[in-house]
């Protein structure tokens, strides 16, 4: 029971960051390599039907968390304090900037909300990042001082930042040096695959330039992933150890390296959506792979003094959760024909109907 | 610990309020603009078609405030009542993530398609998409109310020893005695907001000598749809849920009617005076006797329990805020009745475009049923203190234990700043919408 809610939560979260994820992409392209009015415009057409409903994965993968495994609600959500009020306020302006940006005709209107849109993006691929980075690192389960737990074993709380960025230091930051590689990671898959969406949904000039960047972003993706994995083990010295237990696993890493491998042909792909499939397959794999490398646990504790929080301690109680079982099967019927519905209606390039129009 | 409770407080209590401006327009906007574009597609008029694009435009804007002011509350339960959510969450989860799940997706899928799809779905498919978007929100507002009315009246669960709640019966959330009173009442409500709305910016054009023939449409919708919710609010669903409040949480009631003391032979209604809470009386007071037994009970001799035969601690903590709060929300709520039944007349005696008076009383009402609704939901709330889950948790128990106050006030201070700028550009904004006016397209 505990497992098929585990499955559902994780889902979720992977199809939002796979979904939300080309709208930030997207936002920092339009930041740095979106010149002209027109291919800006181009680029909120390609999201503008759908970022409203990417988002809601976030509120109802949130919705679901909470209500499955609400022990881990509580404390993740107490414990990130302020960089989740922070996530929020950055996805509150990019809404707010992606909305009002068209109310008003005017080039220093366009200017201060086109800025909100991109900078708001640039920060939450990264702060998302760093959000993956903390939970595989871990967190000071129950702030442990000097042998004693000073608030309940499954409290915690975490500053921004420690003084000397180290993910291994007894007090723990939200940052760090190996989150902010995560983050890091974060911020140039999602420019990627934002790229990819692009290209995949307009006709915007820029699309040519895109595929070159996209091909050197994998490069530079390519790095920090070695990078990444090779501190990933000074962190988390037994992360393969899930993998040997449970040899299918291994499929994961499969499907993200064979992303990766796709992106370096990007050039040579004959149809548009191509990319977008490959950096969906990494961005997918990923995300899986770095979930199962903590499983059973959500948010590993630091310290031997209390537990990590994990899909058994942190779920709420069976009859609530079976009754789930009836409910949630029908909503997800009900989300699916909402989605191809909507993915067939907006078929095609964005730019080329006069959707948008009033 | 203290101005921990208090920061939280005044952070959910601060954004709930400027979040519920939105969606208390948008829900009772969705029905009106569904009949505006029904009434298109039955007579073939392209004038309410016109009126449909241009009410659409003010609810796009209403309902991305809403979204946007909306995230936040969620997050909230988990950053700053993590206590409560980690206790509860095994039951009010289940609301919320049903109303993630059945009507986020819906009114996110629809809306795009229903605000800018027109042209590419034809006029049936665009009605259809409105009236989605409508079910979706106002499935939005069962979900939230079932959540609140089992804080209100906690049914179908089992408390475990260590301290946890656990749902032991499903059904039991939804045939709540608290919630469909409560629901109904809250829907009229909306609907009052946005029938002043319609009627006050179809006063406005009247009154300006332009755009009348929408005008003439807005005020005439806005009135009837405004007679029969501001009605509703009162009678039944007023009425059911005042009974819920005697029967579940007679402190409570107590306290929001302003009885301090019983009073043999029935109970007398306040219509004004301040409490003293010192000398536990009303200043001032000018009252009915006998009819609060009557409204309560249909009998003018039954006794109502005053709040001194209660135990102090167990009173709610602000009576004065509360016993107010529910005076305002009456008492406008009576206004709004007549202020509709008067317009309702003219308009039948057709009159009603040379009273400018009422036109202009139309236009300067339209903030009345924002400020009702929000006393309304104050008084709930209020009421509800000094409990999360009534008479079970208690509000001090409910926050999270390992957030300082220094970020509590932290963060208020930056949603308060944000929402300043919120609040500015959209009223610049609906500024500019009601001043171009809607648009009419050439038959």
């Amino acid at each position: 029971m505990e497992l098929f809610w585990y499955v559902v939560v994780i889902s979720m979260l992977t199809i939002y960051m796979l979904l939300d994820g080309y709208d930030f992409g997207a936002g920092i392209v339009h930041l740095f390599f979106a010149k002209k009015e027109e291919d800006k415009k181009a680029i909120t057409k390609a999201i503008g039907p759908f970022w409203d409903a990417n988002e809601v994965w976030l509120i109802a993968g949130g919705g679901v968390l909470f209500f499955a495994f609400p022990v881990l609600y509580a404390s993740s959500f107490s414990g990130f304090y302020l960089p989740l009020i922070m996530i929020l306020w950055l996805l509150m302006f990019r809404g707010i900037g992606l909305e009002l940006r068209g109310l008003i005709k005017h080039s220093m209107w366009y200017a201060i909300w086109d800025k909100a849109f991109g900078i708001a993006s640039l920060l939450l691929a990264l702060f998302f990042g760093i959000a993956v980075g903390n939970i595989v690192r871990g967190v000071n389960m129950g702030h442990v001082v000097n042998g004693v737990s000073t608030y309940e074993p499954h409290y915690f709380v975490l500053p921004l930042w420690n003084p000397t960025l180290n993910p291994l230091a007894e007090s723990l930051g939200v940052i760090d040096w190996f989150t902010l590689l995560i983050g890091l990671i974060g911020v140039v898959a999602l420019t990627i695959h934002g790229a990819n969406w692009i290209i995949y949904k307009t006709n915007s000039t820029i699309n040519e330039q895109l595929k070159r960047i996209v091909f050197r972003l994998t490069i530079v993706l390519t790095v920090l992933a070695l990078v990444s994995l090779s501190s990933w083990f000074l962190v988390i010295p037994h992360l393969f150890e899930n993998y040997f237990a449970h040899p299918i696993f291994w499929i994961f890493p499969l499907i993200s390296l064979t992303g990766l491998i796709g992106l370096f042909r990007i050039k040579t792909f004959k149809k548009d959506g191509t990319g977008f499939v490959f950096s969906s397959l990494f961005l997918a794999g990923g995300l899986a792979s770095t979930a199962l490398s903590i499983f059973p646990n959500f948010l590993p504790s630091t310290n031997t003094i209390n537990p990590s929080l994990s899909i058994y301690n942190a779920a709420a109680a069976h009859y609530g959760l079976s009754v789930g079982l009836i409910w949630f099967p029908i909503g997800v019927v009900f989300i699916a024909l909402y989605f191809i519905l909507q993915y067939r209606i907006f078929k095609g390039k964005m730019d080329d109907g006069d959707y948008g129009e009033h | 610990m203290e101005d921990m409770i208090f920061y939280d407080r005044m952070q959910f209590a601060f954004t709930i309020t400027f979040h519920y401006l939105f969606p208390q327009l948008t829900m009772g906007l969705s029905l009106i603009i569904v009949y505006f574009k029904g009434k298109y597609l039955l007579k073939h008029d392209q004038k309410y078609n016109d009126a449909a694009k241009f009410w659409m435009k003010i609810f796009a804007l209403n309902f991305m405030m809403g979204v946007v002011t909306g995230i936040p509350m969620e997050f909230q339960f988990g950053t700053n009542w993590a206590k409560f959510s980690e206790l509860t969450g095994g039951i009010i989860g289940q609301t919320l993530a049903m109303e993630g799940t059945f009507s986020f997706f819906l009114e996110s899928s629809f809306l795009g398609l229903f605000l800018f799809g027109e042209k590419l779905i034809g006029q049936k498919l665009h009605f259809l998409t409105g009236l989605l978007v409508f079910i979706g929100s106002w499935a939005s507002g069962w979900f939230i109310i079932a959540t609140n009315a089992w804080m209100q009246h906690p049914v179908g669960y089992e408390i475990l020893e260590n301290g946890k709640f656990v749902l032991t019966n499903f059904g039991a959330l939804f045939s709540n005695p608290w919630l469909v009173p409560a629901y109904l009442h809250n829907q009229s409500a909306s609907l009052v907001t946005a029938s002043f709305v319609v009627a006050a910016i179809g006063a406005f054009y009247l009154l300006n000598k332009n755009h009348l023939e929408q005008g003439r449409i807005f005020i005439k919708t806005g009135i009837a749809f405004g007679l029969v919710s501001s009605l509703l609010v009162a009678f039944p669903t007023g009425d059911w849920s005042a009974k819920n409040v005697v029967k579940f949480q007679p402190i409570t009631f107590a306290a929001m009617e302003g009885i301090f003391d019983t009073e043999k032979g029935g109970s007398e209604i306040i219509l004004v005076g301040q409490p003293d809470m010192e000398l536990l009386k009303l200043d001032n007071k000018i009252a009915v006797p006998n009819v609060l037994s009557f409204l309560t009970y249909q009998n003018f001799t039954t006794e109502i329990k005053g709040l001194k035969e209660f135990d102090v601690s167990k009173w709610p903590k602000n009576i004065p805020g509360l016993y107010y709060s529910y005076h305002i929300m009456v008492g406008l709520g009576t206004i709004l009745i007549g202020l509709m039944a008067l317009a309702a007349f003219f308009l039948w005696r057709n009159y009603l475009e040379k009273s400018k008076w009422i036109l202009w009383a139309i236009m300067f009402a339209s903030p009345f049923p924002y400020i009702a609704n929000l006393a309304g939901w104050y008084t709930a709330e209020m009421g509800r203190q000094p409990w999360l889950v009534y008479n079970l948790l208690a509000t001090d128990h409910g926050a999270s234990p390992n957030v300082s106050a220094g970020n509590t006030l932290f963060t208020l201070l930056g949603f308060v700043g944000m929402y300043v700028l919120l609040g500015l550009l959209f009223l610049l904004l609906l500024g500019r919408i009601v001043y171009k006016g809607p648009e009419t397209t050439k038959k």
